[in-house]
């Protein structure tokens, strides 16, 4: 028995440590954001204190597994030439802050938005020759992660004027849209009915400032676009595309909403 | 013998097809007075099985906005007023408009049209042309909320 357990309990301690590691890291330096900003609340002040101590404490928080995959995919090799995401960029905790706070942002090269999910598959394709990583996949996840956690307590700040400004404003007119058999808007729930219970969940503002997040009641991580199709889909909407243009549109809308929200990724929610 | 067996295929091909698309038939019904006196169907409503239909995940339970007296769900939401004694408040004919279609009492309102097919944005593939209820749901679930008497 003894032999089976003792490298499981090595492998927890090096696991703890790897943490220990990430969490130290990002914990420094950084000024951070009020969970509310003029009326603009996070999803965190919707949480029980449970539910919130979860996301505080770096060895309780469920997202913090996947942190740690993130981190290993950043520095492992791939594609012919042999270059990670470290080549180029060096040690993330250096080169990514701020990053995720940005996005989604216009891309020239694109000629649309692009949000972190697209830029890791983007970048993967220009220098690294790799293929991109499955929307939702464990991989994808891990890596956005770990690049928004770089930027955790900064405040959102996304570009809405420029070559943005007509995604902005399609975005805008998504959100405002009444979709669905059940033919409601995202604002009238997440505007109009904030703070009301709606069956056994208290409706938040749908703030973007904690994504990826866990979900507790799914067991799992998710992305923004995830949870627009799960919003659309309990409407009874015909969801779109994760990474559609319509969801990116959105996406830039829903990230303005909430401007000045400190990016907590990984956040913990009901 | 060929010829009948392909008069029966095509029926049941038009009877599939006409079930994937799902093109149920509304009933008739006239709006008068702010209610529907009529009901939709000539079998009355059994409010037993109305009770068991407000409570289905499947059919848009009214637990999501509604408090209702059904104490074994643990969960109701409060996004619209109570349902306790409701049947005090509205006459079935009222009870029976602000089921079908609770945009004709409130534009603004945000409570699904159980019986309505027409006029969504988006809707989901395998929702299109289907009400939320059929007619015989509507009339049970009015005979269900027509006993919520005030005590
Ligand atoms: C019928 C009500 C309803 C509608 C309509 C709706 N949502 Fe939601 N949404 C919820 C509920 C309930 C949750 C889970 C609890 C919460 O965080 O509000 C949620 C969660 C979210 C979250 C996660 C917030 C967080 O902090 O984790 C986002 C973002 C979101 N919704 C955006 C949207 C957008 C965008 C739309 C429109 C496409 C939309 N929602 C439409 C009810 C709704
Ligand atoms: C998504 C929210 C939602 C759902 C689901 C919903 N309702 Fe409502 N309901 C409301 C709101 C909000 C009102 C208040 C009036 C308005 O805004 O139209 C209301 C009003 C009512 C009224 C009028 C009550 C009164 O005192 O005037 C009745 C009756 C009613 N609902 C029954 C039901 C039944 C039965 C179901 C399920 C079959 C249901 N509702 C599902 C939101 C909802």
């Amino acid at each position: 028995m003894r032999d089976v357990t003792r490298p499981l309990a090595i492998k927890l301690l090096f696991g703890l440590a790897a943490l220990a590691a990430i969490a130290g890291s990002v914990a420094v330096g950084q000024t951070q954001a009020p969970y509310e900003v003029e009326g603009r609340k996070s999803g965190y002040l919707f949480m029980t204190p449970a539910t919130r101590s979860l996301q505080d404490d770096e060895f309780q928080n469920p997202g913090m597994f996947i942190v740690e995959r993130g981190r290993d995919l950043w520095n492992r090799a791939e594609g012919p030439d042999g270059k990670s995401c470290a080549s180029c960029h060096g040690d993330a905790e250096a080169s990514m802050p701020g990053v995720a706070a940005r996005y989604p942002v216009f891309d020239p090269a694109a000629n649309g938005l692009v949000n972190l999910e697209m830029r890791i598959n983007a970048e993967r394709a220009a220098h690294m020759k790799a293929p991109p990583l499955k929307y939702e996949s464990e991989d994808l996840l891990a890596l956005t992660t770990y690049i928004s956690m770089q930027s955790r307590g900064q405040p959102v700040n996304v570009a809405i004027d420029g070559p943005a400004q007509p995604f902005f404003e399609q975005g805008k007119t998504f959100y405002e849209t009444r979709r669905g058999q059940l033919d409601l808007s995202c604002g009238q729930c997440h505007e109009d009915r904030v703070g009301m219970k709606l069956r056994g969940d208290v409706i938040s503002q749908g703030q973007l400032n904690g994504f990826p997040i866990h979900r507790l009641s799914w067991r799992a991580m998710l992305s923004r676009h995830r949870i627009f199709a799960w919003c659309n889909t309990s409407v009874r909407s015909e969801p779109y595309e994760l990474g559609s243009p319509e969801y990116l549109a959105l996406e830039l809308y829903v990230a303005w909403r909430g401007r000045g929200l400190p990016i907590e990724a990984p956040a913990v929610r009901r | 013998m060929l010829e009948l067996a392909k008069t029966i295929l095509a029926a049941a091909v038009l009877a599939l097809s006409a079930a994937a698309c799902g093109a149920a038939d509304l009933a008739a019904y006239r709006v008068e007075n702010g209610g529907v006196a009529a009901p939709l169907t000539d079998e009355p409503g059994n409010p037993a099985r109305g009770r068991q239909i407000v409570r289905d995940m499947g059919h848009v339970t009214c637990l999501i906005c509604h408090r209702m007296p059904i104490p074994e769900e643990p969960d109701h939401g409060e996004i619209g007023p109570s349902l306790e004694g409701v049947g005090s408040r509205l006459s079935v004919a009222q009870l029976r408009l602000r089921l079908i279609d609770s945009k004709q009492v409130n534009p603004d309102s945000v409570m699904p049209s159980y019986y309505r097919t027409g006029g969504f944005t988006r809707i989901g593939a395998q929702f299109e042309g289907r009400p939320i209820y059929s007619a015989q749901q509507i009339e049970d679930v009015v005979a269900y909320l027509a006993l919520l008497k005030d005590k």
